[in-house]
């Protein structure tokens, strides 16, 4: 609905805005194609993501930082995002502790590895997960009867519980936090210092000189060799288990469980009486986020440094996570998937300007916030709602002219 | 696992540290109760978490801090507070002056174009994150700033790069005297004027919206936006001067802040703005009384939470407590009051 504040339209369109509309054409121009050439593009798109550590594009690349390590975090927040847009986008909870599942994962990993555990990592994976699907169920069954911005701080305060707990409790390594904690073990022949470094093959990675590349031999991933020195299988592993919670997503939005978080989402009261039992899905929307968030915690807590402490998880990660799944545009995978890896990855990219990048960034998620309320990437209802709207506005407009209405 | 030691004799066995507890998290509280008034005033009108509002309240107190540098000097020095009162009065204006002007540069940038465009709530929350971050982080940078206009050599005492990020002292710090005890205590001066002006302030607005024209906007507004519209209330008056009013009392909590505590940082918002919140919607989001009575709820019971599990679970204390105030009533103590109430 316009309001009288807003400028008539079609009078100046500003460039930002015009680039975001180029941006929708490309969106709905990909959704009108046949489903054979979409997974085909899909696969493509796919092979071009593995290999983006290693292709290192130029204007892409990270100067002063390790691309790859780069990468595996933008992965993670990626990962992140896609948990917690089921709890914002699909079933509607405003969750700002998020954080907190994250931590919950990562440091059931780091207990039962390094600190009182010398478990493997595969065999703590599950484990963090169950452990941080109970304690969504635990901080849900009493939190999701507030509704609203009341969950939202009391979510909040989870998160900050979580970390005072972790910096308090010696058991659990209390503020020096867990170092340490085990890599993944190698794929292929165990590692043979000094030269053999193990894993089944190398792969080069590409240099750029200006615009033309060459195989740097030089700097050759281990495939599959986690450890300290390179971060590029960690993507990998963490890009995989991407991949398998998208396909799990795609599956569960398009359920009864999905609908059922649609309907709650966009009116409780009416989903409720319609014998939806709203509060069920909603802490199943919760454990299921939180589980997520606990997978790519554990991913985290053993990657490249194997170390986290209390300090790991502020609660201002927790703002950064929803900012990834709003910006993005909340209720779409792709777009929280994109979010992620944008608010990852610009403070990296804006490392040449070291002091500058926490104001740029926090510059640039404003203006982001301002171009495109919707997110980069609407899912595809809030599009043609958008649309329906703006027509109805333009035929409002034709009729009494000057749209003044509230 | 740490055995906190569980000194509850010490806080209910002798009723002289119960008032020292109780007195002191009032003196905090009432601070809380100031910055609340920011959070629930937009949320009243707006139903909109004002996230940036932290970074007002800080820039507030560096416009105090900054405010003593010009009128006393770089070198520090310590004043009774009868003393350094016309100075403190100043500062009190500056600040407030300062907070004002942050809080509706951030309704003009990081708010109005997207209630312009009917965006969706959530957004505007991640563009007052973003808004937040830009703040604070401009604060932390402002040794740079100051080169770029040249005046980094007259400035250098206190945007020095080593002072910049670290903990940014009032060069005056206040002596507070001491008045009288209530049960082991000590009052002093500051701490009555803290919660003296606290509270003041509080009624000030509590009057001015319940008895002045813009503060019938403002009902309005809060009621229902259209309705009010259609009345000839022109909405973003109404939600500038709420900005205003939120940003002025950010002003005077930042000179009690710099008072009580004395130093600041350019993060040192975050926390305290999450408190506030908490305040606020404890008492109820959107009720200027519930906003005082969760503010000086939450800094006594903190305090009290200190005393009994130890400093370092007073967060903890804070939190929980909202947690458990919420789920016996789920719109705050007070319920919501400028707002309207939501199914």
């Amino acid at each position: 609905m316009a309001t009288q504040t807003q400028p008539p339209v079609g009078t100046w369109r500003n460039p930002l805005a015009v680039i975001g509309d180029k941006w929708d054409g490309v969106v709905n121009a990909y959704n009108r194609q046949p489903l054979l050439v979409r997974a085909l593009l899909i696969a493509l798109v796919l092979v071009l993501v593995y290999a983006l550590p290693l292709l290192r594009p130029p204007v892409l690349t990270t100067q002063n930082i390790d691309f790859g390590g780069v990468m595996f975090r933008v992965a993670a927040f990626a990962l992140v995002a896609l948990g917690l847009n089921i709890v914002i986008g699909y079933a509607g909870l405003l969750d700002l502790g998020y954080v907190g599942f994250y931590a919950t994962g990562a440091y059931t990993t780091g207990v039962l590895t390094a600190q009182h555990g010398s478990w493997p990592f595969f065999l703590a994976l599950p484990i963090a997960i169950v452990v941080t699907m109970i304690t969504g169920v635990i901080l849900g069954a009493p939190t999701l009867r507030v509704r609203g911005d009341y969950l939202a701080i009391v979510t909040l305060g989870f998160g900050e519980i979580i970390r005072i707990c972790v910096k308090n409790i010696e058991w659990l390594g209390a503020s020096a936090g867990i170092k340490d904690i085990p890599h993944p073990n190698t794929i292929g022949p165990a590692a043979n210092p000094p030269f053999d470094k193990g894993g089944l093959f190398e792969i080069p990675r590409v240099q750029w000189d200006g615009l033309t590349p060459s195989l740097d031999y030089d700097h050759a991933t281990h495939f599959l060799v986690f450890g300290a020195l390179d971060a590029i299988p960690y993507y990998w592993l963490l890009l995989t288990a991407l991949i398998l919670v998208l396909i799990g997503d795609r599956l569960i939005k398009a359920s009864r469980v999905g609908r059922a978080w649609e309907a709650t989402r966009e009116d409780e009261d009416a989903a409720e009486l319609m014998g939806v039992p709203t509060f069920k899905y909603k802490l199943m929307a919760f454990a299921l986020g939180a589980a997520i968030g606990g997978l790519s915690g554990a991913f985290y807590a053993s990657g490249q440094g194997g170390y986290i402490s209390p300090d790991s998880f502020p609660l201002l990660l927790s703002m950064l996570f929803v900012a990834a799944v709003i910006v993005g545009g909340s209720g779409n995978r792709w777009g929280a998937i994109a979010g992620g890896a944008l608010v990852a990855y610009l403070p990296e990219r804006f490392r040449e300007f070291a002091d500058y990048r926490l104001l740029v960034f926090g510059l640039a998620l404003t203006v982001l916030a301002v171009w495109k309320p919707d997110g980069l990437l609407p899912p595809r209802r809030v599009r043609r709602a958008k649309a329906a709207e703006a027509e109805i506005d333009a035929l409002e407009l034709g009729e009494d002219d000057g749209g003044v209405k509230a | 696992m740490t055995v906190t030691t569980y000194s509850v004799h010490d806080l209910f066995g002798s009723f002289d540290n119960f008032a020292s507890y109780t007195t002191g998290g009032l003196v905090y509280g009432a601070i809380y109760a100031l910055i609340a008034l920011g959070y629930t005033m937009v949320y009243g009108v707006l139903q909109l978490i004002n996230f940036a509002h932290s970074e007002v309240f800080m820039y507030g107190t560096f416009a105090v801090a900054w405010t003593f540098v010009f009128l006393h000097g770089t070198d520090s020095a310590s004043q009774s507070l009868g003393e350094a009162l016309p100075i403190l009065l100043v500062a009190l204006l500056v600040a407030m002056f300062v907070s004002a002007l942050v809080a509706l540069l951030l309704e003009r940038v990081a708010y109005r174009p997207l209630i312009n465009k009917n965006a969706p709530k959530l957004i505007a929350l991640i563009s007052a994150i973003g808004a937040s971050f830009a703040l604070a982080e401009a604060m932390g940078l402002r040794d740079r700033f100051a080169k770029w206009v040249g005046l980094d050599d007259n400035l250098k005492d206190y945007v020095s790069p080593e002072k910049a990020r670290d903990v940014y002292s009032n060069p005056v710090t206040i002596n507070p005297h001491d008045l009288f005890s209530i049960g082991g205590y000590t009052v002093t001066d500051v701490d009555l004027v803290v919660i003296g002006a606290a509270i003041l302030m509080m009624v000030a607005l509590d009057q001015f919206v319940r008895r002045t024209r813009f503060g019938r906007g403002i009902r309005a507004v809060a009621q229902d936006p259209e309705s009010a519209a259609l009345m000839g209330v022109n909405s973003t008056r109404v939600v500038q001067v709420t900005f205003l009013i939120g940003g002025l009392m950010a002003g005077v909590a930042a000179t009690l802040y710099m008072l009580k505590i004395g130093s600041t940082r350019q993060n040192a918002g975050f926390i305290l703005g999450v408190k506030a919140f908490t305040a606020a919607v404890m008492g109820g989001i959107g009720n200027l009384r519930g906003a005082l009575l969760g503010g000086l709820l939450l800094g006594v019971m903190e305090n009290w939470g200190s005393a009994v599990f130890g400093s370092q679970w007073k967060d903890v204390v804070a939190f929980v407590l909202l947690v458990l105030i919420l789920l016996v009533r789920p719109s705050g103590l007070l319920g919501e009051a400028l707002g309207k109430a939501r199914a």
